[in-house]
């Protein structure tokens, strides 16, 4: 990890996608969890991914981040057309995920789990050595930016709260050069509190560039913070929204209602 | 940045300021710094009159906590990287046969002996990572078997070659050889010459060495001992590997997930405790002059208390070299101390089992205390 690529400001053409997944399907031998999804992330956009149990949301993201290859559609990232062979190539061309189980280490210090697999190194009689002082002083930089308030960089990773943890989650896949960042249910187990440091996270995070894909069930966490809303239901994309285009109401109706109505329509006849 | 600490203190209400006692409770050598006072002031205070502290009694207990220093260091790392060596002990009688019956046996050169043997520990300690890792198995189970294997063969190699389970004559063949003098020598006699010359230390009165200082050099093994402590700690502490092995044994997931090669790391451990027994094993066998089938038993859980003693947790993730080296100096000065205070010997595994229990229970409490959990 080179210095200069510690962080990727949304400098280009801000409008375009840097990734566009374009009718991807997956299927699993007969089972179809994705019939034809399409969805698209700006640098510095909060796209809000939206959907009951079994939608088919963590099916989509896996595709994303590179732990399933599609059966059909194409994916396109920075203009190009990109095969995943693995999540190592999707985090290395810049696609990270915080996963709702997190990689942290409860009982190693935060400085150590910010650098952990990505350790600087200071070379001392020819030997490379840990360079611990740099790694702190990074350490409490990056949280001091995320509006955390370390008691130092020794403090182990265990006494901080749950939404901390996300946050120091997010702050290292920033820090070591993600351009888009995946955050599979952040809040799900989080309190009130915690959730809005969470979605204040977010908030820092886009504006420095990186294109957050965030979900979610929970519609008024998403109106929080999502530039753009697209909701999935059985494996296929029920539409895409702006941010003020659409009300909560509307939204937990597509999430919560849309099978349901989807089969009393039918089921009715038409009349509703 | 002890400013931005200072600030960062203040910044948050809900962070109570944490006693200067709390935050000493969570390095992991407390416990051993504390049984190591504690230890000495008992001894000083009743065997002091005993021999314990002449230049010959330091040297005794400092020899027997070297031994148990070497092979503590492998597996406080180890058990840091979330993993247990049980066959420590029959590695080391293994070890110490097979250079008896490469040098003595088969009369190859000690030097030669030695190489070979070291290699062929390193592997098994490899093949012991390996199937635990491939496997997913617990290493307290792959190693038990490899407890009983090498034991095994340790016993039946000499029978069947010589037909008896102490191979001797080892010193007669080493003489002079230049691997064997770095793990049986000993270094610094001059100084020790000039110690005894000006009375610091005691002498021989009477005899054919009279006038020569009773203890005449550090034994390689206490070199070997402190090198390895330095090597481990080293490790652990300053460098990237070491962060690594804190990561494989906290949790080997996260740690994967972050790109760390968690089989590599716990592999490379269980060469490095295998490779610490091995040592054992040379010192050992050439201080002897010989190798006995039996050598090394028990080694394994002695090496396992004096790192839990040290502070290291045995859920892996946590743990110091420093701490597992006190844990084995305790381990020593008690084991030697109680033999010059007279006092029974079997006692000794009495104050080993309280001493691990309380031990083991402090170690939880500070768990506890560094995830915050109740």
């Amino acid at each position: 990890m080179t210095e200069d690529s510690k962080f990727h400001h949304g400098d280009t053409n801000a409008q375009e996608p840097i990734i566009r997944m374009i009718d991807i399907q997956k299927h699993f031998g007969s089972v179809i969890a994705l019939a034809g999804v399409s969805f698209d992330l700006k640098p510095g956009e909060c796209h809000c991914l939206l959907g009951d149990n079994g939608a088919g949301k963590s099916t989509f993201i896996k595709t994303m981040s590179g732990v399933h290859k599609p059966t059909a559609g194409e994916i396109i990232f920075e203009d190009k057309p990109m095969h995943f062979e693995d999540p190592r190539d999707a985090i290395e061309a810049g696609i990270a995920t915080v996963h709702q189980h997190l990689a942290m280490i409860p009982l190693m210090s935060v400085s150590r789990n910010f650098f952990m697999g990505n350790e600087p190194t200071r070379k001392v009689a020819g030997i490379n050595f840990f360079d611990k002082k740099l790694a702190d002083e990074i350490t409490m930089e990056e949280m001091r930016k995320m509006g955390i308030n370390l008691r130092g960089p020794d403090q182990a990773v265990g006494t901080l709260s749950g939404g901390e943890r996300q946050t120091v989650a997010i702050a290292r896949a920033v820090h070591f050069g993600a351009k888009i960042l995946i955050l599979d249910e952040p809040t799900s187990a989080l309190g009130v509190r915690q959730t809005s440091n969470v979605l204040a996270t977010i908030d820092k995070v886009r504006s420095q560039g990186v294109g957050v894909v965030f979900i979610s069930h929970n519609v008024r966490h998403a109106l929080a913070v999502g530039d753009r809303f697209t909701v999935l239901n059985r494996g296929q994309t029920l539409g895409t929204a702006k941010r003020g285009e659409i009300s909560p109401e509307e939204l937990q109706d597509l999430m919560a209602g849309g099978q349901e109505l989807a089969e009393l329509e039918g089921s009715l006849g038409g009349t509703v | 940045m002890a400013e931005s600490a200072q600030s960062a203190v203040g910044g948050d209400e809900r962070i109570k300021e944490i006693s200067p006692l709390r935050r000493a409770l969570i390095r992991p050598e407390l416990g051993g710094m504390v049984g190591t006072v504690a230890v000495f002031t008992f001894f000083l205070l009743f065997a002091f009159d005993s021999g314990m502290f002449t230049s010959q009694g330091v040297m005794n207990w400092s020899v027997v906590s070297a031994q148990f220093m070497i092979i503590a260091v492998g597996a406080c790392l180890l058990m840091i990287a979330g993993e247990f060596d049980l066959s420590v002990g029959s590695m080391i009688g293994f070890a110490g046969m097979m250079i008896a019956i490469f040098s003595v046996t088969l009369s190859w050169p000690v030097w030669m002996a030695i190489i070979v043997t070291f290699a062929l520990c390193v592997s098994i300690g490899a093949v012991n990572g390996y199937i635990v890792v491939r496997t997913g198995l617990p290493s307290f189970i792959v190693t038990l078997a490899f407890l009983f294997i090498l034991r095994g063969f340790t016993i039946y190699l000499p029978q069947t070659i010589e037909r008896k389970t102490i191979i001797g004559g080892i010193r007669d063949v080493a003489e002079g050889d230049w691997l064997a003098s770095i793990f049986g020598g000993k270094v610094g006699q001059g100084f020790f010459v000039w110690l005894g010359d000006n009375g610091l230390i005691e002498t021989f009165e009477r005899g054919t060495r009279q006038g020569q200082p009773v203890v005449d050099g550090i034994p390689m093994l206490l070199i070997w001992a402190l090198a390895i402590i330095i090597f481990g700690h080293v490790l652990l502490t300053k460098t990237k590997f070491g962060n690594w092995i804190f990561a494989s044994g906290g949790d080997a997931e996260a740690a994967r997930n972050s790109g760390v090669p968690v089989n590599r790391v716990k592999i490379l451990m269980f060469m490095f405790t295998a490779f610490c027994a091995t040592v054992f094993a040379t010192c050992q066998v050439m201080e002897f002059g010989s190798a006995g089938a039996d050598r090394g038993l028990l080694k394994e859980f002695e090496a396992i208390i004096a790192v839990v003693i040290g502070g290291a947790l045995l859920t892996g993730g946590y743990g110091s070299v420093l701490g597992a080296a006190l844990g084995a100096l305790i381990f020593g000065v008690v084991q030697q101390g109680l033999f010059f205070a007279g006092v029974e010997s079997s006692l000794f595994r009495v104050f080993l089992g309280v001493i691990l229990l309380g031990a083991v229970i402090l170690n939880t409490y500070i768990r506890r205390i560094i995830t915050g959990e109740r």
